[in-house]
């Protein structure tokens, strides 16, 4: 078959095809329906109900309150009139101080410019809807009904804004003055940290997929490591490196490690296995007969890469480029840390959301957060459009010839960055065994009597084993079949569109606000799925979600890289798609789908921000408890469970390696 | 259903039914209290209640409030045990804890009791706002330890001081509403601009500043006593100073959530937090606790903290807040950029 005939041949037997395996169209309807329904119940209505506070806003309506106020003796009661009549006479608050918040309150007193306290005038108020609410001291009243006070009493009447809705809290935001520069902040932190991810993480992939390096899987296993540690480690061993008290704190050159140096380092460090693994699989299928083409033609080193390794791993740098911007921007962990006074949006929810549990403000700053992401979206549907599947049916695999500069430069540089990674462990592990630092260096090991630090730190542990196994296990199986079903299926473009949408937003939520998300629809009485609240249920589901994002786009690249001539050919053989989901699609992406599972695991190893809020008396977690006890200033014993998630994070890799060699022995031979 | 199994059901549920029937009664209790004491409280509770069962869920003071909250609409937890009185004081205007005069609560001394008849919280044991110095660090810079708050505002700590970030954190804002309650306003907020030239960094916890200056961090921080005392015994070389004009200070304290399934065992518990027994168990991390006479001096602190706590007025903090709040952000978050 040539070229020629390929190109008009294939549009028509799509049609045709269409018609033909309707039955086949029933079953991915069925099967995407599914998933869909998933991603809406997981993802899309707790986000909504989060979200749709940012647009709840509170106001003391002034209409809703009346006033009574009884002569000098107490006994003669004057007329009715609302706080809004009494205000207008007064002026005692200007309209634009009705605004308010959650928190609002507002002295009675105000409306009563003769009040004095211990008098022994009486007063009375009542609502004029049964909403109208105010507080009597601490105590909250609420209704139309006469209540009468003593001056003593009246002074500490407050009352309480009315919920309305309206865009008054992103007005509020808006015209913060820190605000802008946060904003500034945060893109600029995201921008510097995506271009430096992405540049380490490219030469890295490129040398491990285009050279003849040795020690190729040590590296690859050296680099997975920033992901398999409680994101809390780095900034721990970031402060003992760099800190006032730091062993190389001169390098810095008089530079405080607490600001953006500390946030770029540490955003580097967690982002590069994330960029690292999307271009790795990017760039890992290489058809040689492009390579080949290249030689041929005569075409130079430089053009060969920018025409044929380039365009072909484009896709999984815009991928991974987006991943890195979203997560450094919407990470609170690091900043909160580190970056000392250094204002960025995502510490600014958790000023709102903990801080002073003003949800309202937390979910206009989620909105925010969501612009990158909505953004990465249509890039990606943009690009998407261009891409050219890779691995077409004839390709033949790429084997890298020996080099001896070109892979000496790209084992030194894999060893440099090696060793900026394993001195980060090795300051933690350093961090987990001393007595106190910086004071009392001598070693023990009594940190790791974990038990006696935060109470069940040993069951916290089990639990997210448990937790991480389920999640890797169901966690896959979803995404993979979601993201087949956006690639392959040939129908329901706009459900497809959709769906691929939602799956691009958790990247883009903070943990925290998906916690709360979960609170706020999960534990409404009115939800069917009432009972998995409190539930390790709860937490695989929110889990999957927090994750889903990159494992979403890791599923996809892949997916990406076979030609959709597999289908059609199996569709002129008259073979229903599920043959050729499980004898060819399924095999072909094992390595993806095994890499999907042991991400999974890992992060639900050592996520925090999202469970935080959804763990129950008996589902603790082991990554819960590192924050708990740095919280509680047990930095050592914190520094040693962290380690242990870790160590426990790299077995599971390598029963992950031992495993997918075995299997790959068996599904790749092709390659 | 067959016969078979109907009868294997009834069987079943024959055995199980008075099983249930005798079980204890379990008690989802929230706090924000130490891990490392969790277990000693609830064995000490147990042990003279073998039928009532807690089971704890614990995290930072700001992520309790904030999940307590947000479960307003279907409660989860059936008391609150050890969580700040000013959060307590905020769910109760939300309405959502159950007033409860517990047996004994005349004992406690008053501050540390709601004021409404009955109560709908009642204190365990308070923190009492503290500065944490680093002796070594100091010393290296040639520096004296400050005995007052206004020491604080001298130039040569310029850079040295950290202290939390009040819009982020309960122990930021007891500060503020300390110096306030103290001093009046203008008088703190003269105060808090030159501070603010001080500062190194305000941090999102209110622990957080004990601890750097713990580890060399920082040289002073404004924190409380209980972390303090937990960095000096890990080994910190820290002197905890207890400034001479006064300290704002938090009450700990337990309330029941309004609606509980299991109320009598909710006033059961809450009866107990009360007991001197209760308050002996407390005193073994609070210097200060709720019921007077009890408080024996606990390490590292000295013995008349009681007398640095200023007159706290609960109410009046939580009702001007979020104006406190506002103001302070619009002072010094604008212009809080990183100093090298």
């Amino acid at each position: 078959m040539n070229i020629a005939l390929e190109a008009p041949y294939l549009p028509l037997a799509g049609k045709r095809l269409r018609q033909e395996t309707s039955r086949d169209d029933r079953i991915k309807f069925g099967l995407m329906a599914i998933i869909g329904l998933y991603l809406i119940v997981a993802l899309g209505a707790p986000l909504f109900v989060m979200l749709s506070k940012s647009l709840s806003t509170y106001r003391f309506d002034l209409a809703a309150f009346e006033f009574q106020v009884s002569d000098g003796t107490g006994a003669k009661w004057g007329p009715v009139e609302t706080a809004d009549a009494l205000n207008r006479k007064l002026g005692a608050v200007a309209e634009g101080d009705l605004a308010s918040s959650t928190d609002g309150r507002l002295a009675a007193t105000k409306f009563f410019p003769d009040f004095s306290f211990r008098s022994p005038v009486q007063y009375r108020i009542r609502g004029t809807t049964d909403d109208a609410a105010f507080l009597a001291g601490s105590t909250l009243e609420k209704g139309t009904e006469w209540r009468e006070y003593d001056s003593g009493t009246f002074r500490r009447i407050m009352l309480r804004p009315a919920r309305t809705l309206g865009l008054d809290n992103f007005k509020t935001y808006f015209s913060t003055p820190a605000l802008a520069r946060s904003i500034y902040n945060s893109v600029l932190m995201a921008t510097i940290s995506t271009v430096v991810t992405i540049s380490i993480a490219f030469a890295l992939a490129y040398g491990l997929t285009r050279s003849c390096m040795p020690l190729k899987g040590l590296f690859r296993g050296i680099l997975a490591i920033p992901i398999l540690v409680p994101s809390l480690l780095p900034g721990i061993a970031l402060v003992y490196l760099f800190g006032n008290q730091g062993i190389f704190k001169d390098w810095l050159l008089g530079y405080s490690i607490y600001g953006p140096i500390g946030i770029v380092i540490g955003s580097v460090f967690f982002t590069l296995p994330h960029a690292f693994l999307i271009i790795l699989t990017a760039l890992s299928i290489a058809d040689a007969r492009h390579y080949e083409a290249a030689a041929s033609l005569k075409a130079s080193k430089w053009r060969t890469f920018t025409t044929v390794t380039l365009p072909g791993a484009r896709f999984g740098i815009v991928s991974a480029a987006f991943v890195v911007f979203t997560l450094v921007i919407t990470d609170f962990g690091l900043p909160k840390v580190i970056g000392g006074q250094y204002g960025m949006l995502a510490v600014d929810i958790y000023k709102q959301v903990i801080g002073q549990q003003n949800f309202e403000m937390g979910a206009v700053v989620s909105v925010i957060l969501l612009v990158p992401a909505i953004l990465a979206f249509a890039v990606d549907r943009h690009m998407q459009k261009r891409q050219v599947a890779l691995l077409s049916a004839r390709a033949v695999p790429y084997v890298p010839k020996p080099n001896v500069r070109m892979d000496g430069i790209c084992l030194a540089f894999a060893c440099l960055v090696s060793f900026f990674i394993l001195g980060m462990i090795a300051m933690c592990q350093i961090a987990a065994v001393v007595k106190f630092w910086p004071y009392d260096l001598t070693l023990t090991a009594k940190n790791f009597a974990f038990d006696l630090m935060d109470g069940g730190g040993w069951t916290a542990y089990a639990n997210s084993i448990k937790l991480a196994l389920l999640t890797a296990l169901f966690g896959s199986v979803i995404v993979f079949a979601g993201a087949y079903m956006v690639e392959k299926a040939d129908a329901f473009r706009f459900g497809r569109n959709v769906f691929h949408f939602l799956a691009m937003m958790p990247m883009a939520v903070p943990g925290m606000v998906l916690g709360l998300a979960y609170i706020f629809f999960f534990n409404n009485p009115a939800n069917p799925l009432n009972a998995i609240y409190g539930t390790m249920t709860i937490l695989v589901v929110s889990t999957v979600t927090h994750f889903y994002t990159v494992a979403h786009l890791t599923a996809l690249t892949a997916l990406k890289q076979m030609d959709p001539e597999f289908e059609s050919v199996a569709a002129s053989l008259k073979q229903p798609f599920h043959r050729l989901f499980f004898r060819v699609t399924l095999p072909v992406c094992l390595p993806a789908i095994l890499n999907i599972a042991i991400y999974l695991f890992v992060n639900a190893m050592t996520t925090v921000s999202a469970v935080v809020f959804l763990y129950a008396a008996d589902t603790k977690l082991a990554s819960v408890a590192v924050l708990n006890m740095d919280d509680a200033g047990d930095i050592a014993p914190a520094a040693a469970m962290g380690m242990m998630i870790f160590y426990t994070n790299v077995a599971a890799k390598l029963i992950h390696a031992l495993f997918a060699r075995g299997l790959l022995a068996r599904t790749q031979a092709w390659r | 259903m067959n016969r078979h199994m109907f009868f294997m059901l009834a069987g079943a549920m024959s055995v199980a039914l008075p099983a249930i029937a005798s079980a204890q009664t379990e008690l989802t209790v929230y706090t924000a209290v130490e891990a490392v004491d969790l277990d000693r409280y609830k064995a000490t509770f147990e042990k003279s209640h073998p039928d009532i069962k807690i089971n704890w869920v614990r995290d930072s003071t700001g992520v309790m409030t904030a999940k307590l909250l947000a479960e307003k609409d279907n409660p989860q937890a059936d008391v609150v045990w050890g969580l700040a009185a000013t959060s307590l004081l905020l769910l109760k205007t939300e309405g959502m804890l159950e007033a409860y005069q517990p047996k004994g609560v005349e004992a406690l001394d008053k501050k540390f009791v709601d004021k409404d008849n009955p109560p709908s919280w009642v204190g365990m044991d308070a923190y009492v706002a503290a500065l944490c110095y680093n002796t070594v660090e100091g010393e290296k810079l040639g520096l004296k330890a400050p005995k007052s708050w206004d020491d604080l505002t001298k130039p040569e700590y310029k850079g040295h001081v950290v202290m939390p970030n009040p819009a982020s954190s309960g122990t930021g804002f007891l500060d503020v509403s300390g110096w306030m309650q103290m001093w009046g306003e203008e008088k703190a907020w003269s105060f808090m601009d030159k501070l603010h030239e001080n500062i190194s960094a305000y941090t999102h916890s209110g622990s957080k500043p004990c601890k750097m200056a713990g580890a060399g961090e920082a040289v002073i921080g404004v924190s409380f006593e209980f972390p303090g005392a937990k960095a000096r015994s890990a080994g910190a070389p820290i002197d905890i100073i207890f400034p001479s004009e006064g300290s704002g200070w938090e009450a700990e304290a337990t309330a029941i959530i309004a609606g509980t399934a299991n109320l009598e065992a909710a006033k059961t518990l809450v009866d107990w937090s009360v007991t001197k027994e209760a308050n002996e168990m407390y005193n073994a991390g609070y210097a200060v606790v709720a019921y007077p006479g009890v408080a024996k001096p606990v390490e590292h602190l000295p013995s008349d903290i009681a007398s640095k706590m200023i007159d706290n007025d609960f109410e009046w903090a939580a009702n001007n807040r979020a104006t406190i709040l506002k103001e302070w952000q619009k002072r010094y978050d604008a212009k809080s950029e990183p100093k090298s």
